[in-house]
Parts: C-alpha cells; structure tokens; sequence
C-alpha cells in the first residue's frame, strides 16, 4: 500500500510539475503580456531604454536555424538509420550506432565552444569567401563573412540534430518485418528499391515524428545556439549574418535584466517558446501513438 | 552446339541504372554515417588538443584568479558542479523509479500511458525554459542557490530516468513476479524483493545516463547558480560556480587565457560525460543479457 502510494505520489507529482511550469513561465510573463498583449509577436524592437520589447526577429531567427537545421539534418539522419539498420556489416552495426549515440552525448555548451572558436573561424576564412565569391549574387550568401552568425548557429544545430533522428529512424528501419523486405528483395528489388517502396513507406508517419523531435530539439536550444550566432536583431538576408532565437536571447540576458518589464519580456519570450516545443512534443507523441496502435503493440 | 545465351544472364541497360543507382544510395548512406563519425572525432580531437596543454595540478586544485593575471583553476566549478549534479540525482533518482514502478506494476494501462505522455512531453520542454520556471518559484524572493540550481537539473533527469527504468522492469520475466506472489508476497513486497534487485542493473545505468547529460547542462543553471563567489562554495543555500557555467562564460571572453580556461573545461567536463555514455552503455548491455538469461 505505501510502496503503491509513493509510486502513484511519484507520477502525481511529473504531472503537477509540467503544469506549474506551463503555470509560473506565463505568471513571470504577466507583465509583459498585459503591456504587449499579442503585439509582442510582431513587434521586432528590443530596447531596454525606451523599454520596449517584440519578439518577432527571434521567432523568425528561431524558424530560420531550426528549418535549416532540418534540412541538413533529416537526409542524413535518415542515411544514417538506413546505414546501420540495412546496410552496415553486423560487427560494425554496434560501434558506429555507439558512436553517433556518443555525438548526442557531448554537452551543448561544448559544441558551442567548438562552433564559436573552431568552426567559426573555419567558415569565415574558407568556406564563407568561397560561396561568397562563386555564389555571392544569390543574397543568401552576400554580405561579409564572420565568425559569428546564421551559418555556423545552423551546423551546431544540426550536429545536435542528426543523432536524434538517426536513431528513432535506425529503430524504425528495425522494426520492418523481415518477411517483407525479404519478400521485395525476392521479387528482385536491389536493396535501394526495396527500401525506396517498402521500408520507407512502411515507417513514413514514424519518420514525421523523428523529425518533429529533430525540430523541437533545435527550436529549445539556448547554448550553443547563443555561442554561436553573434545575439544581434534583426532578419539578415545573409547566412553570414548574426542574429538572435527566442532562445539564445534568453540565455543571453541571463545576467540580469535591466528592468522587470524586460525580466517579464524574456519570461514572455519563454512562454512562447515553450507553447512551440509543446506543440511539437505533442504531436509527436500523437504521432506514435496511433502507429503503435494501427501496429497493434505497445 | 546452339549459340543462344542464357536468358538469366542477359544485363540490359535498365538492369545496370538500377544496379548503378543501388550502389549510389548504398555509398551515400555509408559516407552519411562516416561523416558523423569524423563530426564526432573532430570535436573530441580538437577539444583535447587545445584543452591538454591547460591541464595542470592547478587547474583541480586552485580557484580562479583574477582578470590578467595567470594561472590559477577552477576547483570551485568542479566542486559546484559535483554538489549540484549530486543533490539533482538524490531528488531524481527515487523520484524516476517510483515513477517506473507505479507506470509497470500499478497503473491500468490509460494511465500509465497518460504518465508516459507526460515524461515525454516534460524531456521536450527546453532546458532554458526549466531554468526560466525555477527562477520565477524558488529564485525570485530567495535569491540564487544550488539548491535551486539542483532542482531544476532533477527536472531534466526524472524522465530520463524514469524511462529507461520502465524499459528495463518490463523485461524482468513474468514467472518471477509469478512466483513472489505465488509464494504469498504482496505486489509491494515482490516489486522490493524480486524486480527491483533484478532489474538494479538497469536502474544504475539509466541513473549513469541522466548524470552524464545533468553535469554538462548549462541552461538550467544560467538564472538559479550564476553569481557565485570565487571560491569554493558547500552552502547549498548559496549559489555555486560549475563546469559549463565556467566554459560558456569563458568561451565568449576576447581573453586568450580564459579560453584556454574554457577549453579545459571542456575536456575534463566532455571526458566525464563520455567515459559514463560508455560505462552506462557498456551495463546496460550486460543488464540485457542477464535479464534473457534468467528467462
């Protein structure tokens, strides 16, 4: 009775907590809301002298890295899976599925670290002058390189992505009955067209949910994302351009906001952030759900 | 003797583009997986190279000193950070097997999946906005602590916990629950005395798991344990420096010496968390193991 009371107690209390955070995030946003209302959203102004504050350049900086983040990341998470669940000899399926697994493991302040004293400066005195130079009339890769900005802030993410949805979609590629992908590759199939039109297909809704995960992992990212983007406002055109993600702004200003209008501004910024993740961690869960369900397993 | 060829063995050209395209898509995924592999040694080679040369007695044992001046270390980060993650796993720990426990031995099975909706829903909830939470209920009023600090890393470590602990029990073999209460246990007692020491194992590892990913989390600490003093601090009602607060304040210093600092940081802090992601795969592989066996 006591060990199922606990136990019970111990569940209770997850379900409280995930309320009180959804609770006390919007209370510390109070004010803000009641002076911003919902032209916050659209406001892109961050001034803590008139005391004015928006988020909108932070929410495009948030869509901009995390879309492009996914976009690296998906085909080749996905290659990945693929890899280790179809094509990699067996002895080698263990270490290398261990050793993606470890790339999500490394802390993101010290990929941040990376980005910003490594990568960066690789960029900026390699690859940067070089897509400026040969694509430069596109506005995408116009303006100066830097060490700072877009690009290096979009290849962290993705580094931090890519192990995520390699190893939902390694589990999905798994999960294919045997039968059926024997049964393509006696019709004839190579292994490309049996993955092509039966296992891809087979996993397709999982897949959505891996890269939802993807996308609610690069939206939340407050370190490494803040190392690396350079923390300006505004909506570069560029790639080499600095700017700001819900966020990496909060991080940022951790040491203290001017005034409690900004504190509550930031807390604001926090509210919105975290409707973003629940949507996504959500629908995700949904997702799985009903193909666990249509599957007839747990 | 007739001249026709053997029909199986004709090669027509649509054969070979689909042959030619098999092989491409093969090659592309090898060289996806390779190229995370070299991301992955990439990083680690080049935080340990820029990191060693800073790796000193000093480093372990002495505070930092101030700006301009060398030498010096970062024992009060070493000594916050081991408190912090310490206090986190006291709380997250009990709280995740509980957890795990009510959601496989308890609860009808709509409840449990609600549970199980609610952990994964609470992983997702950025580390940033878990610091942001903390602040606004035990920060605000209180000032910063470790304590708070600590708080707000268990948060992050419950669903961890809780999860793969869940994974494991389920695999302890039906028979053994069987027989606890075949032989008049209640389902309390069988669940202390048959399925937790089964499935210890797998306990330690997801707990391994959870440390590794609290000690290298930086957001949570950013508004609760941030302002510390430059020394080591063991009041848990005080804040304290950490490992990663240390190496993202300092990897945005124009200070060459206090990148150095930053990248030692990192490799003490990136060589911990590393060493337990092997340790706790390394375990939870034999956990596995011993479990089937006992089927």
């Amino acid at each position: 009775m006591l060990l199922r009371g606990l136990a019970g107690a111990a569940a209770l209390t997850v379900a409280i907590v995930l309320v009180l955070i959804a609770y006390k995030v919007v209370d510390q946003a109070g004010d803000a809301i009641s002076a911003f209302g919902l032209g916050f959203i659209t406001s892109t102004e961050w001034n803590a002298v008139t005391n004015q504050f928006g988020a909108l350049d932070l929410i495009w900086g948030t869509a901009v890295t995390s879309l492009f983040a996914l976009i690296l990341a998906v085909p080749i998470a996905i290659a990945i899976g693929l890899f280790l669940s179809e094509l990699a000899p067996r002895r080698l399926r263990a270490p290398v599925g261990a050793l993606v697994e470890l790339l999500a493991a490394i802390p993101s302040v010290v990929l941040g670290l990376w980005g910003i004293l490594v990568m960066g400066p690789f960029l900026e005195s390699h690859i940067e002058p070089w897509l400026n130079i040969h694509l430069g009339f596109i506005p995408l890769f116009g303006g100066t390189p830097s060490n700072v900005g877009l690009l290096p802030a979009c290849l962290v993410l993705t580094i931090m992505v890519v192990p995520i949805v390699a190893s939902i979609s390694r589990e999905l590629f798994d999960s294919v009955p045997g039968d059926l992908k024997a049964g393509s590759l006696a019709l004839g199939s190579t292994r490309w067209e049996m993955v092509r039109s039966v296992a891809i297909p087979q996993v397709s809704g999982g897949l959505v949910a891996a890269v939802i995960l993807g996308l609610a992992r690069a939206l939340g990212e407050a370190i490494a994302v803040s190392q690396t983007i350079g923390g300006a406002l505004g909506r570069p055109t560029s790639i080499f351009g600095s700017a700001d993600t819900l966020a990496s702004r909060i991080a940022n200003q951790y040491q203290g906001a001017a005034t409690s209008l900004q504190t509550s501004s930031l807390a604001y910024l926090a509210t919105i952030l975290l409707v973003f993740s629940l949507v996504a961690n959500i629908s995700a869960q949904l997702i799985v759900r009903r193909i666990r369900r249509r599957m007839g397993t747990r | 003797m007739s001249t026709e060829v053997n029909p199986l063995t004709i090669v027509t050209p649509r054969a070979r583009r689909r042959k030619l395209v098999g092989t491409i898509m093969e090659l592309v995924a090898t060289s996806a997986a390779v190229l995370a592999v070299i991301v992955l040694l990439i990083v680690v080679v080049s935080v340990a190279r820029k990191g060693l040369p800073a790796l000193n007695a000093d480093f372990f044992t002495k505070n930092p000193v101030p700006f301009g001046q060398t030498g010096g270390g970062i024992k009060n980060a070493i000594v916050g950070t081991l408190i912090m993650t310490g206090m986190a796993t006291l709380i997250a720990v009990p709280v995740g097997v509980l957890i795990a426990i009510f959601n496989t031995e308890f609860a009808a099975p709509a409840v449990a999946e609600f549970v199980r909706l609610v952990l994964n829903v609470l992983a997702g909830v950025p580390t940033i906005v878990i610091g942001i939470f903390i602040f606004g209920l035990l920060v605000v009023g209180n000032g910063q602590s470790a304590i708070a600090a600590s708080i707000g890393l268990s948060i992050v470590m419950v669903p961890l916990i809780a999860r793969a602990t869940e994974e494991v029990l389920v695999l302890v073999p039906a028979s053994l629950r069987e027989a606890g209460m075949g032989l008049g246990a209640t389902r309390a007692r069988t669940v202390v005395t048959v399925i937790l020491p089964t499935a210890v194992g797998g306990i330690v590892t997801a707990t391994i798991v959870a440390v590794a990913r609290a000690a290298g989390e930086t957001a949570p600490l950013l508004f609760t344990s941030s302002i510390f003093a430059n020394a080591v601090v063991t009041d848990v009602h005080q804040a304290m420096a950490s490992i990663p607060l240390t190496i993202f304040v300092d990897s945005e210093s124009p200070s060459v010496a206090d990148q150095q600092t930053a990248w030692a940081a990192a490799l003490v802090l990136m060589a911990g968390v590393l060493i337990m992601g092997i340790i706790g795969r390394a375990l939870s592989l034999r956990t596995r193991r011993q479990i089937e066996r006992a089927r």
